[in-house]
């Protein structure tokens, strides 16, 4: 085909413009697609922070509430649940697991987490991927604490650390710190890229232990404070935690211990299902990724404009090369046709080097952004929606193709075979 | 001098640029015999190019009639006469005349891509030889493989004549292509062309302001004695 080979050969011939357009609408698809797959990225990773757990209970508030405070690290909860409870709950046959969960104490900016060994046992994110340990060993004594991935990296924390305990806060700086009972580092939390990474987590009897000489929520005086040697992790009683992750048996069983939990006569409570408050959550959330959709689409029409500037700008130079294709018994319209099809060709270099190129930079970026953002790029190739992008992108640019061409056609008319420039 | 000699025949043939002038030509009897060199000459301004143009088809007589080979061109629609051109006639522009990314050989095979028409007329021969033997006649044989851009003035001209005459058109349509060579080889460049265009039986139509070459063809009229307008 003739045209094919003269459309190739005259973009060859002006390969500097060529490749900028190519460049330029390659770079728009590669922020498109990136666009597209960071969303996807962060989307997963954030209703994948908790999973396997059907449902999460805790005092009566709202659901959005509790989520944030269990699994986000965010507020804090305005009451707590007797412990009673919890183990009367736990009794229930419908259930196969739980975690208790106690918070309300910090350590340098990052929350401190009171459970047990049973938060390492059935703990899940990102689907079925656990809580696994880099350094160390789960905390077996009373004044044993695990820390999570960025705590250890940030605070520079080796194993046989000591470490302090602050009063009342889950984030940012305290008044008063527990410095009367210093704890243990004795395991380090590989990283998991979810609010996890971010806390301290220590057994409920540690927890129960910094407060026992606290009365009505001041801190003891020298005269009734306990020392620290004198407590006993077996002897001592845990009276309230904050909330307890669930696992129930079978998933029919869920909604059923969910309307019994949220019906308990002996204490306010609310279990909520964790996918449906974290969908309802990101949904919230979703305008974000609209307005990042929008300047990617921004960038790809700033792109096609770029082109139609470096085909306009070199149409003045190239009407004698019209009129010799005249000469030659070239159509008007195949003049048009020859040069949309250039424009299709440039889009078509551009989308796949942008396809090519967010591909590599993903490659690339992987490990960086797992570590440094907790985004997760999971899955190869492209979706159906980027497939469209592509595609979009490819008819946008031949349209806009026939700017150009319509020009042209309108300057071989008027100029015939003399042109006089 | 029987009809079936006339190659073009021009009756009342009008063309006006815009609307309401007065028009560019307007000439009330003309005809070109087949075979012959016809010199057209005339200063700028007595409508060359709007001539040229309407016998390349490339504009459409608004008043009278155009037969070229005996088909009307004031009746067939563009596509039609951009079609007639390339099966039946060569151009020659007074300079710029290949596309510049392209080899010599491939601005010379431009038209048989274009058309099929123009294709046919080279007969079963391969493409390749009767380019050669044409480029060798015109003393190009050797540069074919090269860019345009590497081609002094006169093989670019005589590259355009060889693109032209390839296939044997029955017209050779020319805009003063000799203006930009010297006159030694004006002269040299108009021989080799009327031995091929009579090798060929090619009809050649020349428009020029220069009368210093009219000698050499068969005929040479001046433009104002045809067009009524001037």
């Amino acid at each position: 085909m003739v045209f094919l080979k003269l459309a190739i050969k005259s973009l060859k011939n002006r390969v500097f413009t060529t490749g900028l357009t190519v460049l330029s609408i390659a770079l728009s698809v590669t922020l498109l697609l990136s666009v597209e797959r960071a969303k996807r990225a962060a989307e997963e990773g954030f209703t994948q922070t908790i999973s396997k757990t059907d449902l999460i209970v805790g005092a009566r508030s709202g659901p959005l509430q509790l989520i944030l405070y269990t699994v986000f690290n965010m507020g804090n909860a305005t009451h707590n649940v007797s412990y009673e409870s919890y183990e009367d709950i736990k009794k229930n046959p419908a259930i196969e697991w739980t975690i208790p969960y106690s918070l309300g104490d910090g350590h340098r900016g990052f929350r401190v987490v009171g459970t047990n060994e049973d938060f390492f046992k059935y703990y899940h994110y990102r689907g079925s991927q656990k809580i696994a340990l880099a350094e160390g060993d789960v905390f077996k004594g009373l004044w044993d604490v695990v820390v999570g991935a960025d705590v250890a990296r940030k605070l520079n924390y080796k194993l046989g650390e000591r470490i302090i305990v602050t009063h009342g806060v889950t984030k940012g700086e305290g008044v008063q710190n527990h410095d009367d009972k210093p704890f243990v580092v004795s395991g380090i939390m590989k990283p998991t890229g979810t609010p996890l990474d971010r806390g301290v987590y220590m057994s409920l009897q540690g927890m129960e232990a910094l407060h026992i000489d606290w009365q009505s929520g001041a801190a003891p005086t020298p005269e009734n404070a306990v020392p620290r040697e004198q407590l006993n992790k077996d002897t001592l009683k845990v009276h309230t935690i904050t909330a307890f992750f669930v696992g129930s048996k079978t998933r029919i069983d869920t909604l059923r211990l969910q309307r019994e939990i949220n019906n308990y006569k002996e204490e306010p409570l609310l279990a909520i299902i964790p996918g449906v408050t974290l969908s309802e959550l990101w949904n919230g959330l979703s305008y974000v990724e609209g307005v990042l959709r929008m300047i990617s689409w921004m960038v790809v029409v700033v792109g096609f404009m770029a082109m139609l500037i470096a085909l306009t700008t070199t149409l003045n130079e190239r009407r004698r090369e019209m009129a010799i294709l005249r000469s030659v018994g070239a159509t008007s319209s195949q003049l048009v046709g020859l040069l949309v099809f250039e424009s299709a060709l440039l889009t078509l270099l551009g989308v796949i080097s942008g396809a090519v190129l967010s591909l590599v930079l993903v490659a690339a970026l992987k490990p960086w952004l797992e570590t440094e953002f907790g985004l997760y790029l999971t899955g190869s190739g492209f979706t159906a929606r980027e497939w469209v992008y592509m595609l979009v992108t490819l008819v946008g640019g031949t349209l806009i193709g026939l700017v150009p061409a319509m020009r042209a056609q309108r300057l071989a008319l008027k100029d015939g075979l003399s042109v006089r420039l | 001098m029987s009809s079936s000699n006339i190659l073009v025949e021009m009756r009342d043939v009008q063309y006006t640029y815009g609307a309401n002038q007065k028009p560019t030509v307007h000439i009330p009897e003309f005809s070109i015999v087949r075979g012959e060199e016809l010199f057209l000459y005339g200063p700028s301004g007595t409508g060359k190019t709007t001539l040229l143009e309407m016998l390349a088809g490339v504009l459409k007589p608004q008043q009278g009639t155009l037969k070229i080979l005996g088909c009307e061109f004031s009746q067939m629609s563009a596509a039609a006469r951009d079609a007639f051109r390339a099966e039946h006639m060569g151009y020659v522009f007074q300079n710029f005349n290949l596309i510049p990314y392209l080899t010599a050989q491939e601005n010379i095979e431009l038209p048989l891509h274009l058309s099929a028409g123009r294709r046919a007329r080279l007969g079963s021969v391969d493409s390749e030889m009767v380019i050669r033997a044409l480029c060798g006649t015109l003393g190009i044989g050797d540069i074919l493989g090269k860019k345009v851009g590497e081609l002094s003035v006169g093989q670019q001209q005589r590259v355009a004549v060889a693109r032209a005459l390839l296939g044997k058109p029955d017209l050779l349509l020319a805009d003063e292509p000799t203006s930009a060579l010297d006159t030694d080889h004006r002269e040299k460049f108009l021989k080799l062309l009327f031995e091929l265009s009579d090798l060929y039986g090619t009809t050649v139509v020349f428009v020029s302001h220069d009368r210093s070459i009219e000698k050499l063809f068969t005929r040479s009229i001046s433009l104002e004695s045809i067009n009524k307008v001037v």
